[in-house]
């Protein structure tokens, strides 16, 4: 049963460039990491390990002298540090989705990217994680959030949804990297057996587990990985829901609505899907992967990113509604005043224009076919998604119920060097996971070529066709035994 | 075919037979598994399809490693919030209730989580499990065209402990089978 099957029916269209040989998607993705990286990829790693040490000196400024270097203060106590935490959150849910929701609705286009998504979401996570982790104040007092035995012989507050997020981000992070290892163990031991020196054999081949290809292997492989993409499917949907429970349980007007979950998943899906498309388009002219990442998939990609930008329109336009038909005076001094025209509306128009407006061109296809205009675009989502989430939460706590309080927040060197930091950090990691793991699925990839057909007959395989011979040099194996020898 | 008096004797354990398609080793296996063999197994780049039935395999016990794990999830969550913020250290905030059923609504996001956190590690390490992986080392990785399994070729393997095994008739077999090479690897006796 396998769940990526291969392309057959009439109509089908191939999900990679048609004549490609099996070798061909073996060598063109396996030999990234055996040869000497090209000069983009240094050029890129150069840059964002800079900002990778500009997110380090930063954060040591931060444990130094404490969060006072930040912008945050009275009212506005939570500022760029949850704006950071949730935008990475959300990014990191386009790999989670692209693995587990496409997959158990057959989406076999998503074997181009799904390798690719799901190692964003890890490093999208990990970024995610490090505000949480430095928002505290104390680090060294970070224990408290996990349910073990402390000196006080307090427990955490599990009625609190600050803790079911350690909880669900915790969860999604542990998920989506079994889910992620488990998809690279076949892949990992086509570059243990490829390698031609002895360390690169035994690191491949220690995480490869001793992998060999074993149909026996495979039947439990293939349920496993349906399970995991079966408990991710409302894991992804969960996650950002929690997320917005940090908000929707309070009472600050603008945080206190039941739309919440719905939205902030489609805000999540719709940013994690943009920040896919800008780092692939970067890999594919980088590392030159335009047979396998073909224009049709970056089309359907920015078709979903329609789709997504719609859900996210229709769940701004609720709020608007939903204020003024609630009748409540808070709600819609914040929703119908504050955000359009208070302090923040420049911040407003950033979120509104770049993802609700801008994405409409994508239904035209001279758009969404084009390179120069879908980066440019996926770039501006994922700067509108950073606004939407600093519009949530600096501009509903920058004016709250008593006029006296209100303030006004601004960010610091420290704010700004911290959040272009984390941009460093997870570059960087890409960059090291494109340099040295296959960051296109080899063995789902090849499962969806006609190759993979077995009641194709094999004429063109190779096989009885003397055209074809060159075909017989395997290359990677060392010594070869003779036909028919022992 | 020779067994040569060395050092250390070297015994057959495994016969490996390659093949260029997906559509030949399916028809292969359908042979092997028809002249009953049972300690036998392919090797693909991929999962090929119908090959399961091809082997006569049963259907993976997995989903219920998954389940057991699933439950145990549930109800550890279940035992830890109600213990903790019910019974060790009753804490009440909010004017709510401290341990459940007071509290149930509230504990369904830790719930979901830890049932799902540890159906992953059942799935992924019940997996390891059935195929008792990791196994680094293993006879066929002494064979260097074995390492083209994980690239475009396809290969079965009978293991010379087979009862059925004979080393030149199952050697015939397989290339009666339309192998493109046989071959015999050959392991230290003990």
């Amino acid at each position: 049963m396998a769940y990526w099957e291969p392309i057959r029916e009439l109509g089908e269209e191939p999900l990679i460039q048609p004549g490609s040989k099996l070798r061909e998607v073996t060598h063109d993705i396996a030999s990234v990491s055996e040869t000497a990286a090209p000069r983009g990829w240094w050029i890129c790693f150069l840059i964002a390990s800079s900002f990778t040490g500009v997110f380090a000196l930063c954060v040591a400024y931060l444990f130094y002298r404490g969060v006072g270097v930040w912008g945050n203060s009275s009212p506005v106590y939570w500022a760029w540090d949850i704006t950071n935490f949730v935008w990475w959150v959300g990014i990191g849910h386009a790999g989670t989705l692209i693995s587990a929701i496409l997959f158990i609705f057959r989406q076999r286009w998503r074997t181009a990217i799904n390798r690719f998504a799901e190692a964003m979401t890890i490093f999208a996570v990990i970024c995610a994680l490090i505000f949480p982790g430095i928002h505290v104040g104390r680090p060294w007092l970070l224990y408290y959030v996990f349910p073990i035995p402390n000196q006080m012989t307090l427990w955490p507050n599990f009625k609190s949804p600050l803790l079911w997020d350690v909880f669900a981000v915790g969860t999604y992070f542990t998920v989506s990297l079994l889910f992620w290892y488990t998809g690279l163990i076949p892949d990992l031991a086509t570059l243990r057996d490829r390698s031609l020196t002895k360390w690169r054999q035994r690191i491949y081949g220690f995480f490869a587990l001793g992998w060999r290809g074993s149909n026996r292997h495979w039947q439990h492989y293939e349920r496993a990985y349906l399970i995991l993409a079966a408990i991710s499917t409302p894991l992804v949907l969960s996650v950002h829901s929690v997320v917005s429970m940090d908000f929707a349980t309070s009472v600050i007007p603008g945080w206190h609505t039941t739309i919440f979950p719905p939205y902030f998943v489609a805000g999540a899906i719709f940013s994690g899907f943009a920040m896919v498309e800008t780092v692939l388009l970067i890999a594919r002219s980088v590392f030159n992967l335009k047979r396998v990442v073909m224009m049709r998939h970056l089309e359907l990609m920015n078709k979903f990113l329609l789709l997504t930008s719609l859900l996210v329109g229709y769940a701004y336009a609720m709020e608007f509604f939903m204020a003024w038909y609630s009748g409540n005076q808070y709600e819609m001094a914040h929703f119908l005043k504050n955000r359009p025209t208070g302090p923040y509306w420049w911040a407003w128009l950033w979120m509104v224009i770049p993802n609700c407006v801008v994405p409409q061109l994508y239904w035209f296809k001279r758009f969404r076919t084009s390179i120069p205009v879908m980066f440019v675009i996926s770039i501006l989502i994922n700067i509108g998604m950073w606004f939407e989430r600093f519009v949530i939460i600096v501009s509903s706590l920058n004016r709250d119920f008593l006029p006296s309080s209100w303030g006004i927040f601004r960010p610091t060197i420290i704010d700004v060097g911290v959040f272009v930091g984390t941009i460093g950090v997870f570059f960087t990691l890409f960059l090291l996971f494109m340099r040295w793991l296959p960051m296109v699925s080899m063995t789902e990839v090849k499962g969806t070529m006609p190759q993979a057909d077995p009641h194709r007959h094999s004429e063109d395989e190779g096989a009885h066709d003397p055209v074809k011979i060159v075909d017989e040099e395997p290359s990677g194996a060392g010594d070869l035994v003779p036909e028919g020898a022992e | 075919m020779e067994t040569r008096a060395r050092k250390t004797r070297r015994t057959p354990s495994v016969i490996l037979a390659e093949f260029k398609s997906a559509h030949e080793v399916l028809h292969a296996a359908e042979k092997v598994h028809e002249a009953g063999y049972v300690r036998w197994d392919a090797h693909t780049p991929f999962p090929v399809h119908g090959m399961d039935k091809a082997m006569g395999l049963k259907d993976s016990r997995l989903g219920w490693i998954v389940l057991a794990f699933a439950l145990t999830g549930l109800s550890g969550a279940f035992v830890m919030m109600h213990w903790m913020n019910g019974v060790d250290y009753p804490t009440i905030v909010g004017d709510k209730p401290a341990g459940a059923p007071g509290t149930l609504p509230s504990m369904v996001p830790i719930l979901f989580e830890l049932t799902i956190l540890l159906s992953a590690f059942g799935a992924v390490l019940g997996m390891f499990a059935l195929n008792r992986l990791p196994q680094h080392h293993h006879p066929l990785f002494s064979s260097d065209r074995f390492r083209l399994a994980s690239d475009d070729r396809f290969f079965i393997s009978i293991e010379a402990d087979d009862p059925k095994f004979d080393l030149d008739a199952t050697r015939t077999f397989l290339e009666g089978a339309h192998a493109h090479t046989v071959e015999v690897i050959e392991e230290d006796a003990s």
